[in-house]
């Protein structure tokens, strides 16, 4: 060792003492110093989650409000709304699980809460009830009509729209609009009580769209084209969207 | 009775060392002091495009049990609105976002397909947020949850320029990276995230895939399943049904 | 509350869809400023290094400014990371705990292995017999300073000297490959990211690197053309043309891989193509197509060949390099700035634009960035001061 250290010139060896001053400071720091908190990267870990696990909680679960409200979760579990979790109308209610008799949950009773879900909006999916705020019964608080729990509509929907607003609504602007869903779709009562059970038809032969679209039918400003040509093997709307203008 | 002396009251059960990689699990078994054991657990949620209505329940029960910035600009899960006319132009937006324009969701003309898209923390298998954290700050639980260390987290925002959905953003308060955790602090504890809890049409199924049965579990059973940006190999384990390809 | 009205304002402006969480731009000018600033480094670096490891003699003069000017731009780097940091005061965690697998994590590590073993070591060795010999001669504070700073070193001998030369030419080939890591771990940083396409590509730290190279021996080229005069010397223009010519070479290189990039881009065509070409036309014109192409590269590159093919008179050609210096600077920085704001302003769903509002004040504003690109300056003269790369006959061009 004293023989390297005399064979460096003088310089070298004064920079190397630096060098291995600095490395020695650094081991130092590192082994008595550094507090193991902020070495050991599992500690770390365990921590977090230890922080992350005992994070406040809001919304209580919709399994837990059964226990004492026992009524309304058995109103609810024969309706449309049976998917529907409590808090997702009242809030959240961990503090009122808490604390039942002073904390108690929001309860939405005017109009615009019920307009998060059923207001008409062209996008959601078909056979969604969806109606229009300002023309449906306007002011009136929906809870007069439907009881929130099992908000069966007071009389059974006479229009298809109730359900299919989108469909219509693009009807209402077509070729189609004066004629009425059923000619086209048989749709047994039931489908307004229970829709998902039993669904209306689609016409299943061409023959039927030819009644007024074949050549030769005596609808006056209907276009016609000759159905023994055209489009053979399908059934019309394989290909023609009717509810559409234009019926693409 | 009050949940936190519930939990209270379990001890810990720590299964022995083979089934565990890493050690992580007697880590887990020294802070977790209830019968929670991470290694039999390993979550992922399932989402049914047809199903969403667009309500926006989630984003805002989200926002009340994880306490984000109540600006509508920071999302830990949010939903999409696609509207693809039938020139094949797509324009997607953010719904219940101030900028929404009211004459927007009544489109109706020349729209092909139109549909919500709920997105969120993928909790990707691969996550390239944990590979680029440079302090280690960002990790993944043995259940499969990707957290961060809120403590340890310098801001550098290099895992938000790495997360391939937008799902991480910087914490304006805090300054340092957040995002959804599917509210781990709830699943640890039998209760669902408030996202899945509050949807009123059950567009966002949950479950743990080492359990027999889940909702998830039929959820990808019966359905054809897709997920977000495929290509890029991160192994998301959110599970899109009935998923457009429209969606990026 | 003020920051949701920020927002309001930035989201009239968004173009097509992006992710809510994506309206806040997350790495700023300072970021822009970074690379530039480690680029000037590491370009500084590799024109130093031509001399010492390559033996161009004629560069010679522009070896201690160069190494100095390193170090002045080395001395700010960490500044602008610091700054830009959401939690600037736990940085220290990435020396303790540093994630293997991530890029930005070996930043601490790249940094003090440069700074210590190969740029404050080099300037050491190179300055040491100069710096006793100063002390020497001068007087008070300034004579313990430069004692301290040779360590209080003695042997002015041929042979302490010639082991000086011997260890600065190692170091300095260790120092090339240090000068590549320290700059292509950003070039390497941006590249990796598999989630933004304007980013990801293996050519980034190449191309990182070329253009780092060509702003650092603009810069000492420029640096050269001011400090000369200004400490009473003539500019030796068998040095100046050499770092011209090498300038020209590195700019066709840089200029080559930038276009092979592009080329192969388009010809690709993958998905995001389409909001890429939107992002390049719109957002990024004036920063793109006419600073850094136009003005940063192909002029510069045109005045070069002038230069060349015509055998312009040396007053002339001295008034050129200094525009071509200045163009190359502007053209690197946005380059930069193309890179690290362009592949944020586009959002990662390629369905939409947003865009970057540089405040003025605050902590990552205009200001600050500006400053950041002064200090180093000042840092610069205070060297010179200190440590003169040149002896009075070399600034009187006598041999």
């Amino acid at each position: 060792m004293k023989d390297f250290f005399k064979k460096l010139p003088e310089q070298a060896v004064r920079v190397v003492t630096v060098f291995i001053g600095l490395v020695l400071i650094l081991l130092v720091v590192w082994r008595f110093i550094l507090p193991p908190e902020l070495k050991d990267h599992d500690l770390q870990i365990t921590a977090t989650v230890e922080r992350e696990v005992a994070k406040e909680i809001k919304y209580a679960g919709a399994q837990i409000c059964g226990q004492c409200h026992e009524k309304e979760p058995e109103i609810k579990k024969v309706g449309y709304h049976r998917d529907l979790s409590c808090e997702s109308c009242h809030g959240a209610a961990q503090k009122h699980v808490e604390n039942p008799t002073e904390v108690k949950p929001t309860s939405p009773k005017k109009r615009d809460y019920c307009s998060y879900c059923h207001k008409y909006n062209s996008s959601r999916p078909t056979g969604f009830p969806q109606i229009n705020p300002d023309r449906h019964n306007p002011r009136k608080p929906c809870i007069t009509c439907h009881n929130p729990h099992n908000p069966k509509p007071p009389t059974t929907p006479r229009s298809c729209a109730a359900c299919h607003a989108q469909i219509e609504r693009a009807k209402a602007a077509s070729y189609h609009a004066l004629i009425a869903c059923a000619v086209c779709h048989t749709t047994p009562e039931k489908h307004k009580v229970s829709p998902r059970t039993v669904i209306p038809t689609k016409p299943d032969k061409r023959e039927f769209c030819g009644k007024c679209h074949d050549k030769g039918s005596s609808r006056k400003g209907v276009p016609t084209v000759d159905m023994a040509a055209h489009g053979e093997k399908y059934v019309c709307w394989q290909c023609h969207y009717p509810h559409t203008l234009g019926g693409i | 009775m009050d949940r936190r002396d519930f939990l209270k009251h379990f001890c810990w059960v720590i299964s022995s060392g083979g089934v565990l990689g890493g050690g992580s699990a007697d880590a887990w078994a020294r802070m977790l002091n209830k019968t929670y054991d991470t290694t039999k657990h390993y979550y992922g949620m399932g989402i049914d495009i047809d199903k969403c209505i667009g309500c926006g329940r989630c984003m805002e029960a989200c926002k009340t049990e994880n306490d984000v910035p109540a600006v509508p600009y920071y999302f830990r899960t949010w939903v999409e609105r696609y509207v693809i006319k039938t020139d094949r132009t797509v324009s997607v937006n953010t719904i219940n976002m101030e900028s929404d324009e009211p004459g927007d969701v009544l489109v109706e003309k020349d729209v092909l397909r139109s549909f919500f898209v709920p997105k969120l923390c993928n909790q990707c298998d691969h996550p390239p947020c944990v590979q680029v954290c440079p302090v280690g700050a960002t990790f993944k639980t043995d259940d499969g949850v990707i957290l961060v260390d809120s403590k340890r987290c310098i801001g550098c925002r290099y895992c938000i320029q790495a997360c391939p959905y937008g799902a991480r953003y910087l914490h304006p308060e805090t300054r340092v990276a957040d995002k959804c955790t599917f509210c781990y602090h709830r699943l640890v504890k039998g209760l669902l995230p408030v996202c899945v809890e509050v949807c009123p049409k059950q567009a966002r199924v949950f479950g743990d895939m080492k359990s027999i049965a889940s909702p998830l579990g039929r959820f990808t059973r019966m359905n054809k399943i897709h997920v977000l940006k495929p290509s890029l190999n991160t192994d998301p384990k959110v599970y899109y049904a009935n998923l457009d390809g429209e969606v990026n | 509350m003020e920051a949701a009205q920020n927002f309001m304002e930035l989201s009239k402006q968004v173009v097509g869809f992006i992710y809510p969480n994506e309206i806040d731009i997350q790495w700023s000018i300072l970021i822009v400023v970074y690379p530039y600033i480690t680029g000037l480094v590491a370009g500084a670096f590799i024109l130093a290094s031509l001399v010492k490891v390559f033996n161009v003699k004629e560069l010679q003069p522009t070896y201690r400014l160069a190494m100095l000017t390193a170090l002045a731009f080395l001395l700010i780097a960490p500044l602008p990371l610091q700054l830009h940091l959401g939690r600037p005061e736990r940085s220290y965690e990435m020396f303790i705990t540093p994630n293997l697998s991530s890029a930005m994590a070996m930043f601490g590590f790249v940094y003090l292995w440069y700074l210590m073993l190969v740029l404050l070591l080099e300037i050491w060795f190179e300055y040491r017999r100069d710096m006793i010999v100063w002390s020497s001669e001068s007087t008070g504070l300034k004579k313990w300073v430069l004692k301290f700073l040779s360590l209080f070193s003695t042997d002015i001998s041929e042979k302490a000297v010639a082991f000086d030369k011997k260890t600065v030419k190692i170091i300095t080939i260790i120092g090339i490959p240090s000068a590549f890591l320290l700059h292509g771990y950003v070039g390497f940083i941006f590249g990796s990211i598999k989630a933004n396409p304007w980013w990801s590509s293996v050519m980034m730290p190449v191309a990182f690197l070329f253009s780092a190279i060509v702003s650092g021996i603009a810069m000492v080229m420029l640096l050269y053309m001011i400090m000369v005069p200004l400490r009473g010397g003539k500019i030796d223009m068998k040095c100046l043309d050499k770092v011209a010519s090498f300038l020209f070479y590195v700019v066709i290189v840089d200029f080559s891989i930038e276009v092979l990039d592009f080329i192969h881009r388009l010809y690709e065509s993958e998905e995001s193509i389409k909001i890429l070409s939107q992002l390049v036309t719109t957002k990024l014109f004036m920063s793109l197509v006419v600073l850094q192409i136009l003005m940063g590269m192909l002029l510069p590159l045109g005045l070069m060949v002038v230069i060349k093919v015509f055998r312009l008179q040396e007053e002339v050609r001295k008034l050129l390099y200094f525009v071509c210096g200045l163009l190359i600077q502007l053209g690197i920085f946005s380059t930069r700035w193309n890179v690290v704001i362009g592949g944020q302003l586009f959002s990662k769903s390629f369905r939409g634009l947003t865009t970057y509002k540089m405040e003025l004040m605050g902590i990552e504003g205009f200001l600050v960035a500006l400053a950041l690109l002064i200090i180093p300056f000042v840092i610069l003269s205070i060297l010179i001061k200190l440590l003169p790369p040149w002896k009075k006959e070399e600034l009187a061009g006598v041999e």
